[in-house]
This record gives C-alpha cells, structure tokens and sequence, in this order.
C-alpha cells in the first residue's frame, strides 16, 4: 500500500483531536483501526490524512450527575458489564482482542455493508436513549444516536462521547448470529422500558440500526437480502426477536 | 519510531499507518505472526502488546509506539520450550502450524490473567482464532493441560 503521501497526526487530547479534525475534509479517522486498516490493506481508502484517537484521552465510563457518559475511544471490552442491553451487545462483538481494539466511537459510525454486520453497539444504545456528542464544522454538538444515524453516522463529524441517563430500567435483548470465526449478527433486537416508556431498536434491518414500532416492528422498514440472510428471513425473525426481547425484559 | 520486540529495542522507519504485522514481519524479519485473512478475523497474526494478546494486521505501526512486542520467540526457544509451547507440543496441538503462534499466544495471555481458566473461559479466549486443519479437539485439550500445568 502507497502510504508515503499519508501524514499521520496523533493528538494527545480531545482538544487537539478536535483541532486537528477542523472540518473532517481529507481526514480518515482510526480509532481502534478495526474497520479501517483492512480498508486501507486492501487499497479500497486512500487518506490524505489520518488521525490516530488512541491517545487523545477519549476512553473511559463515567457516572456522574445522573448520567453515564462513554468516551469515543472506550474499547467494546469496557462494556462487557456495562448496563444492559448494552453490556449484551458488546458481548458478542468479534473476539476478544478485536473488542480490546474496536471502539465505542468507530462502532455508533459504522454502517454494514452486504457482506460485513457492523455497529452491533447502535441498537443497544437507541434503547437505551443515548446522545452522541461530536465535533466538526460549526463546533460541538450534541443530539440523539437516532438523528445521528439517519444524518449518516459521522459524515463531517469527530465523535467524542455517547450518554445516556443513569437511571434504573429493565432491559432485553435477543440476537441470531451467523457463526464464523466471529459471531455475525443476522439480526439483533434490544430493549429498555423505563417509567412505563419502551424503547425497542433493531440491528440488521438497515445499514445502521434504527428505533422500532413495538406494535408493528415490520413498519417501515425496507429489508434487503445481503450475504448473512435474505429479507424474507429477516421478515420471519424480526417479529419473533421482538416477541423474545420484550419476554425475556428484567430489571437491568 | 521505536519498539521492543521480544525484549529487544528496535527503531524502525516504516510509516505510522503501516500495520505492525508487515513491519515485524519485513522491517524486522519477524515471521512467526502470519498475514492469514489481514481482516482481523482468523487470529494467526497475534502478538502481544504490552502483555494483552492483539491483532498485529488491525495496529497501525503508530498506534504501538514505544510498545513492548512479544511474538512466539519471546516465550520460549526450540531448546527450551516455554510451558505452553510444551503443552501444545505433548499435546499434538499443532498440525500445519499456520494458526499455532496465535493459539499459543492467545493462551499465553489467558493464563497470565486467568491462571485457572475453565473451558468457558478458554473458549472464549480462543473464539478469534481459526485452525484450517480443524484441530480443535487437541489444541483444547493442550490449552487445558497448559492452564493445568500452571496452576
């Protein structure tokens, strides 16, 4: 691969990551490099510039004032117990040295494509209500994972942390995977009910995850036949998943 | 930039965003991690980084600046075979050899964090590595002879 033109930045804060990013034009960013050094192995990115996250001080969990905020470079292994059905999603993410590698960040701005699932973490995150706080052109920002998504996941955006309330809910979730060296996910439903108000959100129906209509999961939705399953099969499995994660639902 | 290999200092001149497969493998002539599926999904290109078991196709070099590496030469030498290597060895663990520094890598970290690992947990840690010779049964089982050896 012809990298010589690539120059490389590594900030050593969220503030030089910020600066460093400025827009996003021309910049590739690689946080735990999971999705983005098999692009680049393959010849399919050519960044002019990339930006390495790994020390500009964005991991970490943290509790405080009522909500739990997780840095964009916490690794999925910091979730294996985190709260649930997050903790549930990131459990089942690759293996055990590609979650110590692969973020919180890269996996809220991942899209799958026909033949690789990816962003396991987003529907978790929806249940749960998380915002995602960015930066890029016009500054910092702050909206809901939903809205993140639908605008296209971090297009033009540096993302430096997900939130969501501190609060207690029961939580659900229910998954079928394609076994292969990493479990694939084919479809993934979670759900959280806090004060009687249900979030249910689905991985595997879109590129990137999306809420549901508990009344009428199907509604929507304009499923796609891809290398996992066909659509019709999701059409069978969506209702059912729907039908386990909301039976299995426990105090989280 | 600079990296310690198997406790050995080295500089190294590739680019920041080379993977530290290839420069282990070309700069330092380095060839016991394997380039297999370069995706992160078969395992034989494991190394430790500062002790915790990593995929060295997924790293770029920059990420791993001024980190310790250790690959198979640095827990155990054909003399004196470190304790996994001699399990794997007692126990057939091995048969074309293309997986077997991953697994014996991957175990290697296992046992220094969970030094009486159970069958769950030795699943769990191996889920990431793919053996082409379908050798499973025997790596297991020299996996559990290792744990066992070491507690």
């Amino acid at each position: 691969m012809g990298l010589n033109d690539v120059s490389v930045l590594i900030p050593a804060s969220a503030d030089e990551a910020a600066a460093a990013f400025g827009d996003g034009s021309g910049v590739t960013v690689v946080a735990g490099g999971t999705i983005v050094l098999p692009e680049l192995a393959a010849g399919r990115l050519r960044p002019k510039t990339a930006l390495l996250l790994g020390r500009a001080g964005l991991a970490g969990i943290e509790r405080k004032d009522g909500r739990v905020t997780i840095g964009a470079g916490t690794p999925v292994s910091a979730l294996h117990d985190a709260d649930r059905p997050l903790a549930d999603a990131a459990r089942h993410v690759g293996d055990l040295e590609v979650r110590a590698q692969a973020t919180v960040g890269g996996n809220v701005c991942s899209a799958s494509s026909d033949d690789a699932p990816r962003g396991d973490l987003q529907a978790a995150l929806l249940a749960l209500g998380a915002d995602v706080r960015s930066t890029g052109k016009g500054g910092e920002a702050t909206e809901p994972l939903e809205r993140f998504l639908a605008d296209g996941a971090g297009a033009g955006r540096l993302v430096l942390d997900v939130s969501y309330d501190d609060a207690p809910r029961q939580a659900g979730y229910a998954a079928v995977w394609r076994p292969h060296s990493h479990h694939y996910t084919i479809l993934a439903v979670a759900a959280a009910k806090r004060d009687g108000e249900l979030r249910l959100a689905a991985t595997g129906v879109a590129p990137r995850a999306v809420l549901l209509d508990a009344g009428d999961p199907l509604r929507g939705l304009e499923l796609r036949d891809d290398a996992l399953a066909s659509a019709w099969y999701r059409t069978q499995l969506l209702p059912r998943l729907v039908e386990r994660a909301l039976a299995n639902l426990q105090e989280a | 930039m600079n990296l310690t290999v198997n406790g050995i200092e080295h500089t190294v001149e590739s680019h920041g965003l080379r993977p530290l497969l290839h420069v282990l493998r070309e700069e330092l002539g380095i060839t016991s991690p394997k380039a297999g599926c370069q995706q992160g999904g078969c395992g034989t290109c494991t190394v430790l980084v500062d002790g915790e078991p990593r995929r060295s196709c997924l790293l770029p070099l920059a990420a791993v600046d001024g980190a310790a590496i250790t690959t198979v030469e640095g827990i155990g030498t054909p003399d004196h075979l470190g304790p996994v290597q001699a399990a794997f060895h007692e126990h057939y663990g091995s048969q074309c050899g293309y997986c077997t520094p991953g697994f014996l890598l991957a175990t290697h970290a296992l046992i220094a964090r969970s030094p009486k690992a159970g069958r769950e947990e030795i699943e769990e840690a191996l889920a990431g590595h793919v053996c082409r010779c379908t050798g499973y049964v025997k790596i297991v089982e020299a996996v559990e002879a290792a744990v066992g050896g070491a507690s």
